[in-house]
């Protein structure tokens, strides 16, 4: 609706400045007419030209007219010009014969459009390394050796093969098959990839644990050769030790050569075993290069039509306190252009983008948007209902196991089933389009999908309803991916039987559905920031800039936090000067009140209306507010090993940061440093990585080095994660002479005391000889740990993970909202990250608030208990309900006599339904679960018995 | 008891944490037996004691209620 999309476009050129920018972009021409394109595919079908599909990675065919694959938005197709027969040689017009809704137009030309915008946000994403011009594994001539974005569609039910992994030689299953790390990655000698690609480790391990399940029921036997795992991201070390445990090998070798297989079928590799010295030939089935990320030549050219400066691996050049905004003021960058990352952070950038956006614009804000609007919705009261019934295959999530045949076919013999389909996608956008027309020229006034979960798809299918007329609620899911065919992958028989008792279940509730009027409640447009670190500090400047009022709450009488402990960033900013001019803007910004030695006491209320009393210096004070941001930090572990606390010359990052920052000359001729990685991170106590340490270390030891290029300095670390653009660090470390040594959770350092000498032993895996080191620093890169978030937890009824951490509604869809509606996490009480990831996290915060806080009225869902006449105000329901949202009213009947009953607040209520059980008398419900329906989905669950 | 007895169980799952719950024993792939129906709840709550019964009655071999 505010979004106008221009595809096949590029951005020729800019002029103005931020605030008032004139773009000149040109559209190609599509040669179909989008207005007229219905999808149906005839042109596909019928075009004569066969190119190779660049989205399944050249694996398979395409035509010349085509879309770029189902999910495609907008889902029209259109003319490959280079490939289209008529286009190059004057015959053909195959597909404009057989369209059926005249759609073609080989007349169409390119248009060039002047867009005046405020902002601009730049988000061209990247291009994965081609690696052909590593001669030494074959790619190019290889069959069987594959990239990992090729092999990513081997494995997908929309892929080449249908999700039933096969190997491109001959088509059979791949017993074997093993995984390359940082292939165009941490590479300076044959490519100029110097930095770390940062998402290579999660996909192999991703694909090699998805594999089995694509192998019709093979037993595989995966291996990983990598350098580093790093597995930094929030249960990503989990996900690292449930591979280990699941039996794939992981081996710290690389490979140097590829040789074919016997009759070029599979792979033989090279490599040298370091842990026996020994060179290694193993034959592989399928071997599959890890390609990184990098930025494209047409990215490189629109960033130079752009004006904005890139770095030196072609990255969108940001600074850590600004890391959305590029060199030029009014554009932004985000996801892999602005440096390679993974979805959760490039989802968290664009919605810190959009929160930079939005900023230059507050004084015009709403001025140009238009409200999305549905047709009047069709009277169904009193109707009989005719239900629509749509069947999920899900590529082979669920017809693998369920037959959705046999399910659809069941479907037409239930009661008041007008209407059964079954797709490949259900949620595809041509579906949706389908389901519509369906909806209308069937005169559906119920539907029934089975396919996944409400929890994530439900919203999907009723706005497809409500754009068809239907009320919303009148929609039910039966859930035969999650909690069926991925439960039951060895029984499909009881799977399908299943299915079908879900499938009548949810018909017989349909029935029962009536429809529900559209609710809202006011929003208090001001917002609550708890934590006064640069995190918190930065969404309060965020919300408050835009014109909220915003309250911060500090525990301490200090705002700034752990980056007053900080001397710079990777990048080498200086921490400090930055956070000073924070703390003085948010002290003296005229819509931030700030109150410092302060502490949550009670919480009421919900989204667009808390309440809660805080303590402030003993004192109570209460505040209203629509929104919160949590950004409650965390803290440097304490170790109590390696002798820390009982000798001064261990120390942790943040002491040893100090350390530099006041006694530098003395530091400089220090006999030696030894820094060990992950204490306290990466074991059964804190089973997860903490990020910055491997980046910090880096920082530090190259500083030593800088002061005294002789001192010997030891890194002893498990897995260097300098990701992404930190592993310039890392290389220079490595130059400037520090010594890395690995060690394994196992068989970690020794530290002791020898008369004064402070002696660190730790087993060298390279030349297996027991190194004794006698350092005058031993610098512990420690964990961080969440700070205690009970209260909060309590208060407001948010979710932790297993560590501490805040947990996130999802972590890659929405990766900034909390489980509780209106609230916002950033900052370190998410999970350990560098300065620049919480700013951008902060700045994430504030765009998604600014959803809620940017509209004086919200939208709520209708689910909600309601009374019947049944009600006699008893008040046994007052008591229990958990959200204070039942009162009583007395009122006057038709017969003149004052009577009692109960009202709901529907702001208050959460539709939990604990009224509906406790009340002896049928006098409240709630809609959508009232116990007559629930009591039909029992009886028709039962049905056969 | 036969030994090829299927019981039918009914489960009423909360929406907030037990079918939350399922879903993400389906996206782990865990396997489980095929036997129990789950019925959607906003709470484990909601399930009033007449439900249980009447699942009973009907000839349910089981009921779980989880929330």
């Amino acid at each position: 609706m505010n979004i106008k999309l221009l595809t096949l476009s590029e951005v020729q050129k800019i002029q103005g400045e931020a605030g008032n920018f004139t773009v000149t972009v040109k559209e190609n021409p599509r040669y179909v007419d989008v207005d007229k394109c219905i999808a149906c595919g005839m042109c596909a079908e019928k075009c004569p030209k066969k190119v190779p599909n660049e989205f399944d990675g050249g694996l398979s065919k395409r035509k010349a007219a085509y879309i770029p694959y189902g999910q495609a938005v907008p889902l029209k197709y259109a003319l490959d010009a280079e490939n289209c027969i008529f286009i190059q040689k004057g015959k053909c017009r195959a597909c404009e014969k057989f369209c059926p809704a005249g759609a073609i137009n080989f007349a169409d030309t390119e248009k060039i459009h002047e867009i005046q915008v405020g902002s601009i946000i730049t988000a061209p994403g990247f291009k994965a390394f081609d690696p052909s011009i590593f001669d030494t594994y074959d790619y190019a001539k290889l069959p069987d050796v594959v990239t990992s974005l090729e092999y990513e569609r081997l494995l997908a039910a929309g892929g080449p093969c249908m999700g039933h992994l096969e190997r491109p030689s001959d088509h059979t299953v791949p017993k074997k098959v093993g995984w390359l790390q940082c292939v165009g990655s941490r590479n300076i000698n044959k490519c100029d990839n110097g930095y770390c690609s940062s998402v290579c480790c999660m996909y192999a391990l991703k694909q090699a644990l998805v594999s089995t399940e694509h192998a019709d029921g093979a037993k595989l036997d995966l291996s990983i050769f990598y350098m580093d795992m790093r597995t930094h991201g929030k249960e990503f070390d989990k996900y690292l030790e449930k591979a280990k445990a699941e039996g794939i090998r992981f081996i710290p070798d690389r490979i140097h050569t590829i040789y074919p297989g016997k009759d070029n079928k599979g792979v033989v590799v090279e490599y040298m075993d370091t842990t026996t010295g020994e060179r290694v030939k193993e034959a592989y089935d399928l071997f599959v290069l890890s390609v990184g990320l990098q930025t494209g030549p047409a990215a490189i050219k629109m960033a130079q039509n752009l004006g904005i400066t890139l770095d030196k691996y072609n990255f969108a050049k940001t600074t850590s306190f600004n890391p959305v905004a590029t060199s030029k003021p009014g554009i932004f960058a985000a996801g892999a252009f602005q440096g390679p990352k993974d979805i959760p952070q490039s989802v968290t950038e664009a919605s810190s983008a959009a929160m930079e956006a939005a900023a230059g614009l507050t004084s015009v804000r709403g001025t140009m948007t238009e409200e999305k609007t549905f047709p009047t919705e069709a009277e169904v009261a009193g109707q009989e209902p005719r239900i629509g019934v749509f069947i999920c295959s899900c590529g082979i999530n669920i017809a693998g196991t369920i037959d959705v045949k046999a399910v659809a076919e069941y479907a037409k013999t239930l009661p008041n089933v007008v209407y059964v389909k079954n797709n490949m996608f259900t949620c595809s956008q041509d579906t949706q389009v389908l389901m519509a027309n369906e909806i209308k020229e069937q005169h559906l006034n119920r539907v029934v999908v089975a396919a996944c979960t409400p929890r994530t798809h439900e919203p999907l299918f009723q706005e497809t309803m409500r754009e068809a007329g239907l009320n919303k609620y009148l929609f039910e899911m039966a859930n035969i991916r999650n909690q069926n065919s991925w439960v039951h992958m060895k029984e499909p028989e009881k799977a399908t039987k299943k299915a079908k008792d879900q499938v009548r279940m949810a018909v017989v509730k349909a029935r029962m559905l009536v429809p529900l009027d559209h609710i809202s409640v006011g929003v208090n447009q001001s917002a609550l920031v708890v934590g006064g670190g640069v995190s918190g500090m930065k969404a309060a400047l965020g919300i408050a800039d835009q014109g909220y009022e915003t309250f911060l709450v500090e525990k301490t009488d200090t705002l700034g936090g752990n980056a007053l402990l900080l001397n710079k960033t990777w990048k080498g900013e200086p921490i400090r000067p930055y956070v000073e001019d924070l703390i003085a803007k948010v002290e003296n910004h005229p819509n931030i009140k700030l109150f410092k030695n302060s502490t949550l006491k009670s919480n009421k209320g919900s989204v667009g209306n808390f309440v809660t009393e805080i303590n402030v210096d003993g004192e109570i004070k209460a505040l209203t507010y629509g929104i919160a941001i949590v950004c409650t930090g965390a803290q440097e572990y304490k170790p109590s090993e390696y002798l820390y606390g009982q000798d001064d010359r261990v120390l942790t990052h943040l002491e040893f940061d100090q350390e530099l920052r006041d006694h530098m000359p003395a530091v400089s001729k220090a006999k030696g440093a030894v820094f060990i990685q992950c204490v306290g991170s990466r074991c059964p106590e804190r089973p997860y990585c903490s990020k910055t340490c491997c980046t910090h270390t880096m920082e530090s030891a190259i500083d030593l080095k800088k002061a005294n290029p002789d001192m010997p300095v030891f890194v002893i670390y498990r897995d260097i994660r300098t990701y992404g653009e930190r592993e310039d660090l890392y290389r220079e470390a490595r130059e400037k002479g520090v010594i890395f040594v690995r060690y394994a959770l196992e068989n970690k350092p020794v530290v002791s005391k020898e008369g004064d000498d402070l002696v660190v032993l730790v087993n060298d895996p390279i030349s297996s000889k027991t190194l004794d080191i006698r350092p005058s620093y031993l610098v512990l890169a420690t964990a961080m740990v969440p700070n205690k978030s009970d209260e909060l937890v309590n208060l407001y009824k948010c979710g932790l993970n297993e560590d501490g951490f805040i947990m996130e509604a999802h972590p890659k869809l929405r990766p900034v909202d909390m489980t509780v509606d209106g609230m916002y996490v950033a900052g370190l009480c998410h999970y350990p990250k560098p300065i620049d990831e919480a700013i951008a996290q902060a700045q994430a915060a504030v765009a998604r608030a600014s959803v809620v806080l940017s509209k004086s009225i919200m939208p709520l869902d209708s689910i909600k208990s309601f009374t019947t006449e049944n009600c006699d105000g008893c008040a046994l329901c007052v008591d229990t309900c958990p959200y204070s949202a039942i009162s009583i009213i007395t009122y006057t009947n038709d017969e003149g006599l004052e009577k009692r009953k109960i009202e709901t607040n529907a702001s208050l209520c959460k539709g939990c339904g604990i009224c509906e059980a406790t009340c002896p008398k049928k006098g409240i419900f709630v809609h959508g679960f009232t116990t007559e329906q629930l009591r039909a989905q029992v009886m028709a669950a039962l049905e056969d018995i | 008891m036969a030994e090829n007895f299927e019981p039918v169980i009914i489960g009423f799952l909360c929406n907030w944490c037990a079918y939350a719950g399922a879903d993400l024993a389906g996206v782990s792939r865990l396997q489980y037996p095929p036997n129990m129906r789950a019925i959607r709840v906003m709470c484990s709550g909601m399930v009033h004691p007449n439900l249980v019964v009447d699942a009973l009655e009907k000839g349910a071999d089981g009921v779980i209620v989880m929330g």
